[in-house]
């Protein structure tokens, strides 16, 4: 057991049909304080199920998830309260679309951290300078290119003040174009000292800001290393064959 | 053609104005109007309990950690769906017969008995087409909303319904319009609704063309009406979105 782990999953098991389906297989896996992780593996192979356990919004079949010290899997702990700490970032962005920008990113606050109207907007402004994105505070989701929606987002999750972020596969929806802009705002996040969890293709991005790679295998975790270890020599046989597809 | 003018003339005169009997529309309208708004009202009720207990169960029995709770769902969820059989099986008109002549036989307020069978008729057609709202809401909303810590029913309320109702602001509209012309079964339990004043006059005058015509007229221009209305609403709520 190592203390300085922000998140912790213990044996975590997550099987569809009755089991035939084995999203996650005994996953063992700790996110230190400040660290960048980022899950790779082909499709199917569980990245998103695992992501999704991590706040709860896959309930696990079986094994425990360790946040902040608290087993956020008994179900007597306050799963609400938790994910408030866990920032999550989709594929396809999932704002709002019948509320403007600003609204979208206060409204959490003022309701659940019973933050005032006027410190929200003032927090949610300042984070939109950040990305470049102040001029839009008024703009309707359905307004904004897709780089944009996805800046939103993240920036939507930041005004909880979260102590993680989780992001699943967040450039995978956007025209190539509209990539970099929101990795650069993932790479700002990370340099600032971010806890993060990523599950992308993005290899570029993991060897310049990743602290640790996770390659998933049918549900399993099949090899973890720095993305040195992991890109330049990888040990396990279908970590080579994905990195080789996908380079 | 003056001849022809002159007979109309007799037989408006014969159907509306003696005996004051454009009164049997007038007070039909007035009980027609009144069992189809607290119709309304109490389907508007029904509608949105029957669908809170249906899309919660349907979206939320699998994550259910407590058994106790998770059965009790279950069995609501049961008894909604046997409500929205029997009164979506059956016809409207034997459902207030049913409800004069057997439950509420000891009462006789037709227009209390009249609102009230209406009125849980049409609740389970309004639960389905909130019920459908909610479910056609990308199950996305819902993960962001829960993502930033919201519970469950405080993500229903900030995020799921106000766009729900949107979608099914025309569905539900259209209902009552379709209630207001339900309604016209009403002279089943004797029931002086608009269509049976308009039924009163023919048998008194025997001319079926006059006062059958102008009942139609009536309901016409009430649907064009509330379907006016309804249109601009929608453009409203669009407005304020795009
Ligand atoms: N709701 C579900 N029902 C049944 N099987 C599912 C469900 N969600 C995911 N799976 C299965 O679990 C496995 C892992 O899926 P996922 O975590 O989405 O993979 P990835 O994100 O790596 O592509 C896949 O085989 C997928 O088909
Ligand atoms: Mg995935």
């Amino acid at each position: 057991m190592n203390d300085n782990y922000l998140i912790e999953t213990k044996d975590l098991c997550k099987y569809y049909n009755d089991g035939k389906i084995k999203a996650l297989d005994n996953v063992n896996i700790g996110v230190e304080k400040g660290e960048v992780v980022v899950v790779i593996g082909p499709s199917g192979s569980g990245k998103s199920t695992f992501l999704r356990s991590l706040n709860l919004l896959e309930m696990p079949t079986s094994g425990k998830i360790i946040f902040e010290g608290h087993d956020i899997t008994n179900h007597k702990s306050n799963i609400n309260k938790h994910r408030q700490k866990m920032g999550m970032v989709f594929q396809h962005f999932n704002l709002f679309p019948h509320m403007n920008v600003l609204k979208n990113m206060t409204i959490a606050p003022i309701k659940l951290l019973k933050m005032s109207k006027q410190e929200a907007e003032e927090k949610a402004m300042d984070l939109l300078r950040r990305v470049g994105l102040a001029d839009r505070s008024n703009a309707y989701p359905s307004q904004l290119s897709g780089g944009q929606k996805q800046r939103v987002a993240i920036v939507r999750a930041l005004c909880m003040n979260p102590d993680v972020m989780l992001f699943d596969e967040p450039t995978s929806a956007l025209d190539p174009e509209m990539v970099g802009e929101v990795l650069d705002v993932m790479k700002n996040l990370a340099k600032e000292g971010m806890t993060m969890v990523c599950v992308t293709h993005e290899m570029g991005f993991a060897k310049e800001v990743g602290d640790r790679v996770i390659f998933m295998d049918e549900g399993m975790v099949g090899e973890v290393g720095t993305p040195d270890q992991i890109f330049s020599d990888p040990q396990n046989l279908r970590t080579k064959q994905f990195l080789q597809s996908v380079l | 053609m003056q001849e022809w003018f002159l007979d109309q003339k007799d037989k408006f005169y014969l159907n509306f104005i003696k005996d004051d009997r454009w009164r049997y529309l007038w007070d039909g309208l007035g009980v027609t109007l009144q069992i189809t708004f607290f119709a309304v009202l109490i389907g508007i009720a029904i509608g949105m309990v029957i669908a809170a207990i249906k899309s919660t169960h349907d979206k939320t029995i699998d994550s259910i950690r407590i058994k106790i709770l998770k059965y009790f769902l279950k069995f609501l969820n049961f008894l909604c769906n046997i409500y929205l059989t029997i009164i979506r099986g059956t016809p409207v008109v034997v459902q207030l017969m049913i409800a004069y002549y057997i439950i509420f036989q000891s009462s006789n307020n037709k227009v209390t008995i009249a609102i009230l069978a209406f009125g849980i008729n049409s609740g389970a057609y309004v639960a389905e087409i909130i019920r459908s709202g909610i479910m056609s809401i990308d199950a996305g909303q819902t993960e962001a909303g829960r993502s930033l810590g919201f519970n469950y029913i405080q993500t229903m309320f900030y995020i799921v319904i106000p766009q729900a109702f949107k979608n099914v602001l025309p569905a539900l509209a259209n209902e009552f319009i379709v209630l207001l012309k339900e309604t016209s079964v009403s002279g089943y339990i004797a029931l002086q609704d608009l269509t049976k004043g308009g039924d009163i006059i023919r048998g008194r005058t025997f001319d079926a063309f006059m006062p059958l015509f102008a009942v139609a007229v009536i309901y016409l221009i009430m649907v064009i009406f509330f379907t006016k209305l309804v249109n601009i609403l929608e453009r409203r709520l669009r407005k304020s979105e795009r």
